[in-house]
């Protein structure tokens, strides 16, 4: 067999939100659900904080 | 039909209003500007790898022009905005270094073979497009590794981090960096065909949207738009699970790193703009009267260097301190100097890659839409 059908669109892209969903379910049961009282304010610019946010720049 | 659209409109409401519950405000808005670029980069098909291509094999510049227009935009609020407020907003500065221009030179080698960077394979996955799933599911697992070899490569040689504000002040830094964008958009036009350098419309609202969302995300974060942390992330959480001690990694054993791990992705600022940015652009594809056909059936061989070359793509993102989005888009418009030599390598190395496509990306028998 030289390879196999594709799949269509629709099912390719319910399986890449099942892939993000199954992430984040393990996520959820092993780190636990945020502490809301710990969340930062709605907008970094003006709140008076630090950013604190990793991003790919960063080593 | 009205099904389905009203299906879509309930599973971006419900993101949005589970995050909002989950995780706080921040979050929420997080996750509805990552859904914009998911609905803006798949409903307008503003992509970054196509447009590096189009302009070598076509000789059509108008993709590219519309990524300097949007860069440009963003560079413009930013300087002033991030000198204005420096404690509480962070460019996308990183240092220049002989790893991250390897990383750079072979990430654009390797996206031009799976056609996406890294927010590309998030909206392929998110449309329904099987390369895209394979080459994200790859992207996860190389960003992820590439952080375990991080420290080992960046050792090879690494200049200070050197930002054009800190080097020319935030008004000279700004000039510098339009004036780049400029030339370059130039440059671009000269080498496009005639017909094939001006963006149509569509390709200027998308660029205007695209720079909006983007200093939405530097305000609402404190940071620019980045899409690699978060899939490494999501690896290292992956790994975690499946019982990787990462305690021994100095990457995972840094303080803010080591702080993400273990707290919820619903806090990772890349995370929630990268889920956003998926469900975005499954939203737009089932929203659409006809989804589009699906993407050509490869060989078993093909599919599995199409995953080889995800996780390349990850791995050389993460040497590379950032992708098209997080090095490119946003390091040049933060006045990072990395993004301006992150970008003249992975161009070189988009080349290489359009050349070694035909090689690599080999249909099955009997099959017949591109990829």
């Amino acid at each position: 067999m030289n390879g196999f059908r594709t799949m269509s669109r629709p099912a390719v892209g319910w399986l890449a939100l099942g892939l993000v969903l199954g992430i984040l379910a393990l996520d959820l049961s092993r780190s636990g659900a945020p502490d809301l009282f710990a969340a930062p304010a709605p907008f970094a610019l003006g709140s008076g904080e630090a950013p604190t946010g990793a991003h790919c720049t960063g080593g | 039909m009205f099904m389905r659209r009203f299906s879509v409109i309930v599973l971006l409401l419900g993101l949005t209003g589970f995050t909002f519950i989950m995780a706080g405000p921040r979050a929420g808005l997080l996750v509805m500007i990552g859904l914009g670029f998911g609905l803006v980069l798949e409903g307008l098909r503003f992509g970054f790898a196509g447009p590096w291509r189009m302009i070598v094999t076509d000789r059509d510049g108008r993709g590219l022009i519309a990524q300097f227009i949007a860069i440009a935009l963003v560079a413009a609020v930013a300087f002033p905005l991030m000198a204005a407020n420096p404690q509480e907003l962070n460019g996308a500065h990183a240092p220049v270094g002989l790893a991250m221009i390897l990383g750079a030179f072979v990430f654009g080698a390797a996206m031009q073979l799976v056609m996406g960077c890294g927010s590309g394979t998030l909206i392929n996955a998110g449309s329904g497009n099987l390369v895209g799933l394979i080459a994200l599911a790859g992207f996860i697992i190389g960003s992820f590794a590439g952080t375990v070899h991080l420290g080992w490569w960046t050792g090879l040689g690494t200049l200070p981090v050197l930002s054009l504000q800190g080097m020319l002040g935030a008004q000279g830094g700004l000039i510098v960096t339009l004036a780049g964008l400029a030339a370059l958009a130039v440059i671009t036009a000269l080498r496009a065909a005639p017909g094939k350098r001006l963006p149509p419309a569509r390709l200027w609202w998308a660029a205007a949207l695209i720079a909006a969302l983007a200093l939405a995300n530097l305000v609402v974060a404190g940071q620019p738009w980045g899409i690699v942390y978060g899939l490494g992330l999501w690896g290292a959480k992956v790994a975690q699970a499946g019982g990787a001690d990462l305690g021994g990694i100095a990457f995972w054993a840094a303080s803010g790193n080591a702080e993400r791990l273990d707290a919820s992705i619903l806090t990772d600022v890349t995370s929630l703009t990268n889920i956003g940015l998926l469900v975005g652009a499954f939203a737009v594809m089932r929203w659409r009267r006809d989804p589009g056909a699906p993407t050509q059936a490869l060989t078993f061989g093909t599919y599995g260097w199409v995953l080889l070359a995800g996780v390349v793509l990850g791995y050389s993102a993460r040497l590379a301190f950032g992708c098209n989005v997080g090095a490119f888009f946003s390091g040049i418009s933060t006045g990072s100097l990395h993004g301006w030599v992150w970008m003249v390598a992975a161009f070189a190395g988009s080349m290489l890659g359009i050349r070694m496509r035909p090689y690599i990306l080999r249909p099955a028998l009997g099959s017949g839409v591109a990829a």
